[in-house]
């Protein structure tokens, strides 16, 4: 097939075959890092800037690695020392930079809808990495490529996220491109972060980890904000650890080539212990590996093509 | 040879049958052979996709003949080093590159299965630079089929053809397409 996107805004309205090529693309990349000296001229002489108004350390080195893998000139923009202080809308900040001659926007953002209105609004390409609570493409993708890299199929995979999903952007994403790929997806936690109503969006939900133990491939851990605690979601974060956390013990009633995945960063003791984080079943640290592959194959594939020439959405 | 196809025909036709195909790999396996035989080994590395195939099946060849060491084998794709991006609305697909043998020092014979413009071979003399700094490269084809954009000459050929720049040339191998042979469609 032909990649004729310009951006990537979420996985929701990809179709199977867009998700892998992607993933096979990646595949094509991983090689790269491998080298002593790591870059290609795919990329050379675009600009692609991460446009971050959230906190990110992990998503906007590994986006400002693959763009400099690619040889393109990266440039970061962090909301926090920056001009929307003064008062600058999204959309003013967004073509003042884009004035400047811009190829890529990378665009994190506390508001779901964010990266979408750019992309109608600029003439650079966008890829979302995150917006609010709704996705965040290139950290499914990356979770998606971890699993098949091991497990060499996604479909018929049974695959839990466990965590605070109702808030989670990597969620959502992850079950919009694992299902389409054919995966059983079970959505685990609390009912006060975990509701019925994620099986509309065609999840499996459930309120009890030990219940699935036996029966999953795949555990994708997501970080407890801490903060929830105080907006009354649980009762404490022991009590969470001890109900949803793998540890030792749950491990060793799972199946034992199941996988482990979290998207980090890491609450040690809390959704994982340090003996799952660092053992046999991890995969955490592939994910950073691979992530860097899946972002230079979704910054190939959305960049330009003939100047002029404007290729659907 | 082949006599020219009608102008504009859009028809495909073979114009190196299997059994021609035969005699000139022959010829060009025998000449690479005899010329990498002195001195220090060499690697076999193959431009994807036809230029893979070929050099996979000269690299099996060399292998066997080989008295002591055996030479190295490596895979290139240029999708990634090209020069015209700009001028197409789809990026090309990606399909993986592998060289597992160190490059510096090495001596290379880099394999395409036709030569053309030159700008596939630029673009795979840079990426072999990008793993390291060979001792040297020398550039086996087999079909030169002329109309050169950039100063690139082979080393050794299978065979020269004449062809109009807008004729496509297309080599079909046993391994992949169940007979060798090569096929000419008329450009319009």
């Amino acid at each position: 097939m032909d990649w004729t996107r310009k951006h990537l805004l979420g996985l929701e309205n990809l179709s199977k075959d867009e998700i892998l090529y992607i993933l096979d693309t990646a595949e094509g990349f991983k090689e790269v890092s491998t080298r002593s000296v790591k870059k290609v001229p795919a990329l050379r002489g675009k600009v692609i800037v991460n446009l971050f108004f959230e906190a990110s350390t992990r998503t906007r080195i590994s986006f400002e690695l693959a763009g400099a893998r690619l040889s393109a000139d990266v440039l970061n923009f962090t909301g926090a020392a920056s001009s929307t202080l003064k008062g600058e809308s999204l959309a003013d900040t967004a073509r003042n930079i884009e004035a400047m001659g811009v190829d890529i926007l990378v665009v994190r953002h506390p508001c779901a809808g964010a990266a979408e209105q750019l992309s109608r609004l600029v003439r650079s390409s966008v890829v979302n990495a995150g917006d609010g609570a709704h996705e965040h493409p290139t950290q499914a993708l990356l979770d998606i490529f971890t699993i098949r890299s091991i497990k060499k199929r996604i479909e018929g995979l049974k695959i839990a996220i466990v965590g605070d999903i109702a808030h989670s952007r990597v969620a959502r994403s992850n079950f919009w491109g694992l299902q389409k790929l054919g995966a059983e997806v079970y959505a685990v936690g609390p009912p006060t972060i975990v509701p019925r109503s994620l099986e509309r969006l065609g999840v499996r939900v459930s309120h009890n980890l030990d219940d699935l133990l036996p029966e999953m491939d795949v555990f994708n851990m997501l970080r407890l904000q801490l903060e929830r605690q105080d907006a009354g979601l649980f009762p404490t974060i022991r009590e969470y650890a001890r109900l949803f956390g793998l540890n030792g013990e749950r491990m060793r009633r799972a199946k034992r080539d199941a996988l482990v995945l979290h998207p980090g960063p890491i609450n040690r003791g809390v959704e994982i212990t340090p003996e799952v984080a660092d053992g046999n079943h991890s995969v955490i640290l592939n994910q950073v590996t691979n992530g860097l592959a899946v972002r230079m194959a979704v910054l190939y594939l959305i960049s330009g093509g003939p100047s002029g020439a404007a290729p659907p959405p | 040879m082949a006599d020219p196809s009608p102008v504009g025909s859009g028809i495909r036709r073979t114009i190196i049958s299997s059994a021609e195909f035969d005699q000139i790999y022959r010829a060009w396996s025998a000449t690479m052979a005899s010329a990498l035989a002195q001195g220090e080994p060499w690697a076999i590395v193959g431009i994807k996709r036809g230029g893979a195939v070929i050099a996979r099946r000269l690299w099996g060849q060399f292998c066997a003949a080989a008295a002591g060491s055996k030479p190295q084998y490596g895979e290139l794709d240029i999708s990634l080093y090209r020069d015209d991006y700009h001028l197409k609305a789809t990026k090309p697909q990606v399909l993986g590159t592998s060289i597992s043998f160190p490059v510096d020092g090495s001596q290379i014979l880099l394999v395409d299965d036709v030569l053309f413009t030159g700008r596939t071979v630029r673009a795979a003399i840079n990426l072999i630079l990008d793993f390291g700094r060979p001792r040297r490269i020398l550039l086996g084809v087999l079909i030169d089929r002329g109309h050169r954009e950039l100063p690139i000459a082979p080393d050794f050929t299978g065979r020269r053809i004449e062809t109009r720049p807008t004729d496509r040339i297309q080599v079909r191998y046993r391994e992949t397409d169940g007979e060798d042979r090569v096929e000419l469609t008329g450009g319009t």
